[in-house]
């Protein structure tokens, strides 16, 4: 599925990326907690999160994410946006929350970057 | 361009010559955490590395650098690349890591709110690193700093 497509699934807003709708995506990653991002989320994926600091942009920079999708309405600070306009991330905005978007993406066709963990401790 | 030839030159030539270079890392400075990480998964990457092995040192040198920031005074990530692997060392001067056992327990965590407000904090940060390194050492005095090594075979 193109961005563009991501982009009206879930009535988003871009913030930065509007050059970059026609990327093709086909899995997502969702977390607010960006050491487990850098644990599972696989390169080329979204990352939907309710995180908005510089942060985020880094690991989805270091990651290879696709795009980033905020959720629940949130938008980075501006200092995130300078930061992903630098490192030429896409960002969304999105006022489904983090569960609505899953779903709705996934309904779509977009899976996970895996399916569950493989063991209590939580490793992949 | 011409930069980055003489860059790339003695690394794919030989590991008699590999590259090096070393970055500062200022402790508590949340501003510009990543900063040396994204430096150098952009390194390795005009040095024409395979996607998957920028992507694990990338991801050692980023969980290194949070750490420093959250945890120590200062340090330094030192890179070096020689015709089979990627090395990264975290060296830094800050209280230590009193038991390495426990801090490398998945979920362990001394972080505070700022560090965990960034994302970070929740005990992964070593599994992470270990996960991703093909060798990986820790070492600590206690009031003196922690040292990490990592090494990402090229191949």
């Amino acid at each position: 599925m193109k961005l563009r497509e991501v982009k009206e699934i879930l009535d988003a807003e871009v913030i930065i990326g509007e050059d970059k709708l026609d990327l093709e995506v086909k899995t997502a990653f969702g977390a607010d907690l960006m050491s487990d991002v850098l644990a599972f989320a696989k390169a080329g994926s979204l990352l939907l999160t309710g995180l908005t600091n510089d942060q985020v942009i880094r690991t989805a920079d270091i990651l290879d994410i696709a795009a980033i999708i905020m959720v629940r309405g949130k938008r980075p600070a501006s200092e995130a946006i300078v930061l992903a306009k630098g490192l030429k991330i896409p960002i969304l905005t999105t006022k489904y929350i983090l569960f609505e978007t899953a779903g709705r993406l996934y309904a779509k066709g977009i899976v996970g970057c895996l399916e569950k963990v493989d063991n209590a401790s939580g490793r992949n | 361009m011409v930069v980055w030839k003489k860059l790339i030159t003695p690394v794919d030539a030989t590991d008699k010559t590999p590259y090096q270079r070393s970055f500062y890392v200022e402790g508590g400075n949340f501003t510009y955490a990543g900063i040396v990480s994204t430096s150098i998964k952009s390194i390795l990457k005009q040095m024409g590395l395979p996607a998957d092995v920028v992507r694990k040192a990338a991801i050692v040198s980023y969980e290194s650098e949070i750490n420093i920031v959250s945890y120590a005074k200062k340090g330094v990530i030192k890179l070096t690349v020689d015709s089979q692997t990627i090395q990264i060392e975290a060296i830094d001067e800050g209280p230590g890591i009193p038991n390495i056992d426990l801090a490398m327990q998945e979920g362990y965590s001394t972080a505070d709110q700022k560090i965990r407000e960034m994302g970070f904090g929740a005990g992964m940060g070593l599994c992470n690193i270990k996960n991703y390194s093909d060798t990986f050492n820790i070492s600590s005095e206690i009031g003196k700093g922690a040292f990490l090594k990592m090494i990402i075979d090229r191949h």
